[in-house]
């Protein structure tokens, strides 16, 4: 096991370096400008001596290297400066949003938080709704709540985060009143009112992504019940008289947990990521907020950056998850 | 004796009333939001009016301009005019006053060098400055002494008034931005982002592209204002949620930019929580005719450009056609309600400069026909489209993603269909359309296409550099990268000629003369640019929020210092 994680984890390194290598020319080639949201009034030359001050005008290849060398040296030392007070990244250029000029990693260290609380919270609430639908659908496969959770699902597949968000938004926040629309990033929780507040905030869009989540969640864990309610084992268990909740959730259950635990580890990095649509909506200042403005303001080295990190978390993540998979099923061994 | 007391004592309540109401920081907390955050509150290092309106809430000019596009002093103690003896008489200088007493929010005096330093930041080669325009033509900004800031220009300047004035190009604090001038400019996050102002705020808190929260400036030179405690910016979503947020929960105060269909503009409103307010100032929706032929069976690095006419577009009558064809107020009712005019201007204000052209307000459908007949223009095979010399009247209209101006493209198909021109529609994301590079297709200086749609406007109610863009030489062409403003490629030596003599002029009444002609020789005489609808600034603010004058010719901020709370 420890050598197929060490053989694993070596081969990341040259696909990363592949991907942020695809990852700056789809960037750099996609079409769009900083420029383009300067007002028409500012004239040509002016534009010119904004773009030279980026630092944009420079040769691609040139501003690759140049970024490999902040994110992996740059970065990493100004952390390391901030722990233990040396001064290696001192007078060395950090990673600057073409945006706001500010440091990126300062924004998404602003932001991470944010990300990780609501769209977190929408992930676990998501898992905890759809387990036990789907269990149940399964085990009463066609029966009336069966029927409901597959409507249900279909709901949250096909409905868009954008619509069912604007529709909660008109219904809990403009028609009852009891949910502010727009998120408070400024909030400190410090005692029970403002955790009260802070919970009323995260309600319409942890509503919205749970929904979304749920809804996938749900069948997968149903489809994997189904699988295993059929197997032999079942049969020996029932026939051995135990009960059909012990059947159920310890034999049955157990073995469905497998491919689903997978799947929702596989979903981690999607937290990271953020939920561009619901973060917009709902004023939320979480990651996907931020990548969706970067690439409308044509910030690459927000872009790209975050576009790396979120390749990162997922190479991790699916290791994680061919790790997990190992350690539940005994069967699967990888050396 | 008793009429003497109460006479007194009724003097004495008029005199408590305004300081009971007017205390600073009595009315708590303001709280603004903006369809698009908030990224940098350094105006010279932005060029995004959002940014801008945030900035100019902690950072102050000279002098702005109010809402009738008037010039008031805000720093200065006054407007140096040629009667008070501030603008030298051959105009190659301004000299500003400062207001005796100024503190900067962390208590350091303000100084003549500050403006000076502000000068020479934004005007460092390598620093950037998106305000640059503000400070073209002058020579040199003194410190005559600490209270005195001379401008020298290079060459005698009609409107000096440009340096230091309006939002747009604040002063900065020399001691927090010394380290900043140059290629460090973007480097100082704190000062950029935090920057020490004299305005009726200063900033405490700020995430990038978020939240921007302030507070009362403690030296804020008039001690009754501002009278809220602290100010909140929070950005992000779209325009439809920010208007929501302050006509419909009533979560805000104040939302700029609530640029939304009418029929949600009239829904909202119904709600009673809030108000729209509107300010008109020279954005005009237009359709841009190009006068070169952008056929892509011509090499690269000669379509679109001067040396092929375009074929259909270069005659007069088409382009009337095309104009009178369009019927505006039904742009302005589907499209913008009370944030839109129907306008035949590229100039539609102030009044005194905006000509009286109104020829274009009625669609004549059958005046449009008739003319394109004239030209030539015939249906000779019965297809409902027109021809001539067996080429088909037909055109490629491009504009940016953008809902009205799918729904605007829409209908203006539909009335050129009528007259006969065959249209093909597109729509490109709008990052690059107005990106400007130079290797994309696509961009709107490229102009790849017959008729473009898009809005522009002068950032000063004085609109002599706006006229410049039509000069020849600012046509756009593979020798300039493809920049330039003459989008059209329009050139005619009489309108070069009138422009010239304009930037030579003084006299206000005649500068307002000239400015007509040349937006006449644009518009109705050449219909080389089309306009269609004069656009205001839609902005909402909350019926608990007084003090509130929105504002076309400066930020709507301006006089964020005189807003209260209705109680």
């Amino acid at each position: 096991m420890l050598t197929f994680t060490l053989r694993r984890l070596l081969l990341a390194i040259p696909t990363l370096l592949v991907i942020s290598l695809v990852i700056f020319l789809l960037v750099d080639l996609a079409p769009g400008s900083p420029m383009s949201e300067i007002p028409l009034t500012v004239p040509p030359e002016v534009r010119q001596k904004m773009i030279e001050a980026l630092g944009a005008d420079q040769p691609v290849f040139v501003r690759y290297l140049l970024w490999l060398r902040q994110f992996f040296w740059v970065e990493p030392a100004y952390l390391i400066d901030g722990w233990f007070g040396t001064t290696w990244s001192e007078g060395e250029q950090r990673i600057l949003s073409w945006q706001s000029r500010s440091p990126v990693f300062t924004i998404i260290g602003q932001r991470i938080p944010q990300t990780l609380i609501v769209i977190g919270t929408a992930y676990l609430v998501g898992i905890l709704i759809a387990l036990p639908i789907g269990i149940y659908s399964a085990y009463r496969q066609y029966s009336l709540f069966d029927q409901g959770g597959t409507l249900f699902a279909m709901i949250g597949f096909s409905v868009p985060t954008f619509f069912s968000g604007t529709l909660f938004i008109i219904i809990f926040a403009v028609w009852l009143g009891w949910f502010p629309t727009k998120y408070d990033t400024q909030l400190v929780v410090n005692d029970w009112n403002s955790f009260l507040e802070q919970m009323r905030q995260m309600a319409l869009p942890v509503m919205t992504l749970g929904l979304a989540n749920a809804a996938a969640i749900s069948r997968y864990m149903r489809s994997s019940m189904l699988d295993n309610m059929t197997m032999d084992y079942v049969r020996t268990a029932r026939a051995k008289g135990m009960t059909e909740r012990t059947v159920v959730l310890k034999h049955v259950l157990r073995n469905s947990l497998i491919p689903v635990v997978t799947v929702i580890a596989l979903g981690i990095p999607s937290i990271f990521g953020g939920a561009i649509i619901t973060e917009n909506l709902f004023g939320v200042n979480g990651i996907g907020a931020a990548l969706i403005g970067a690439i409308h303001a044509s910030d690459l080295p927000m872009v790209q950056t975050l576009a790396f990190i979120f390749a990162v978390l997922i190479v991790l993540f699916n290791l994680i998850a061919d790790i997990l998979y190992g350690l539940l099923d005994p069967r699967i061994r990888y050396d | 004796m008793k009429m003497r007391a109460a006479l007194l004592g009724a003097v004495a309540v008029m005199g408590l009333a305004p300081a009971a109401f007017a205390e600073r920081g009595a009315d708590g907390e303001v709280k603004l939001t903006f369809p698009q955050a908030v990224s940098i509150v350094n105006p010279y290092l932005s060029g995004g009016t959002k940014d801008i309106l945030a900035a100019a809430m902690v950072l102050e000019p000279l002098a702005v301009v109010d809402p009738n596009g008037v010039l008031v002093p805000r720093l200065a103690v006054e407007i140096p005019t040629m009667e008070n003896g501030g603008v030298s008489a051959d105009m190659t200088s301004i000299t500003w006053k400062l207001q005796p007493g100024l503190l900067w929010s962390d208590g350091t005096p303000v100084t003549a060098d500050d403006a000076v330093f502000t000068w020479q930041y934004c005007t460092h080669p390598e620093g950037g400055c998106s305000q640059a325009t503000k400070y073209e033509g002058v020579a040199s900004v003194e410190a005559v002494d600490p209270s005195t800031i001379k401008v020298t220009f290079s060459a005698p300047k009609p409107n000096p008034y440009t340096a230091f004035v309006s939002g747009l190009s604040p002063i900065l604090q020399k001691a927090q931005f010394e380290a900043c001038i140059g290629a460090a400019a973007p480097t100082c996050t704190d000062a950029n982002n935090m920057p020490i102002g004299t305005g009726p705020f200063k900033v405490v808190g700020f995430t990038v592209n978020d939240t921007v929260s302030m507070e009362a400036n403690p030296n804020y030179r008039d001690p009754a204002k501002p009278a809220f405690a602290t100010a909140v910016i929070k950005g992000g979503g779209d325009a439809e949620g920010s208007a929501r947020a302050v006509m419909e929960t009533g979560e805000f105060d104040y939302a700029w930019n609530t640029q939304i269909p009418p029929d949600s503009q009239a829904a909202m409103a119904a709600a009673g929580k809030g108000q729209f307010v509107v300010a008109f100032g020279t954005l005009v929706e237009r359709i841009e005719m190009n006068m070169t032929d952008p056929s892509p069976e011509l090499p690269e690095g000669e379509r679109a450009t001067v040396k092929h006419p375009h074929p259909i577009l270069s005659d007069i009558k088409v382009r009337t056609a095309l104009s009178k064809a369009i019927d505006r107020s039904i742009l302005v009712e589907v499209g913008y309600g009370a944030g839109g005019k129907p306008t035949c201007n590229v100039i539609p204000g102030p009044e005194a400069w905006a000509s009286d052209n109104t020829a274009c307000l009625t669609q004549d459908l059958e005046g449009a026909k008739a003319l394109l007949e004239e030209a030539g223009w015939t249906d000779s095979d019965g297809d409902g489209i027109r021809d001539k010399d067996g080429k088909k009247l037909s055109i490629l209209y491009q504009t940016t993603v953008n809902p009205i101006r799918q729904d605007f493209q829409a209908l203006i198909k539909d009335w050129w269909t009528e007259i006969g021109v065959e249209v093909e529609l597109k729509a490109i994301d709008p990052g690059v359309f107005f990106g400007g590079d130079p290797g994309s297709p696509d961009t709107f200086q490229k102009f790849y296409a017959d008729v473009e749609m898009y809005a522009n406007n002068s950032d000063n109610p004085d609109p002599e550099t706006y006229l410049g863009q039509y000069q020849c030489k600012n046509a756009p062409s593979p020798e300039t990268q493809w920049q330039g403003e003459n989008i059209n490629r329009f050139c005619d030596p009489a309108y070069d000629a009138l422009h010239a003599e304009l930037t030579q002029t003084t006299d206000l009444a005649k500068r307002q003369e000239i400015a007509k002609k040349l937006n006449d020789m644009v518009t109705k005489d050449s219909m080389v640019v089309v306009p269609l609808v004069h656009r205001g600034t839609l902005s909402a603010h909350s019926n608990t929020l007084g003090g509130v004058q929105i504002n076309a010719w400066d930020m709507e901020t301006w006089n964020v210092a005189d807003w209260f709370r209705v109680k």
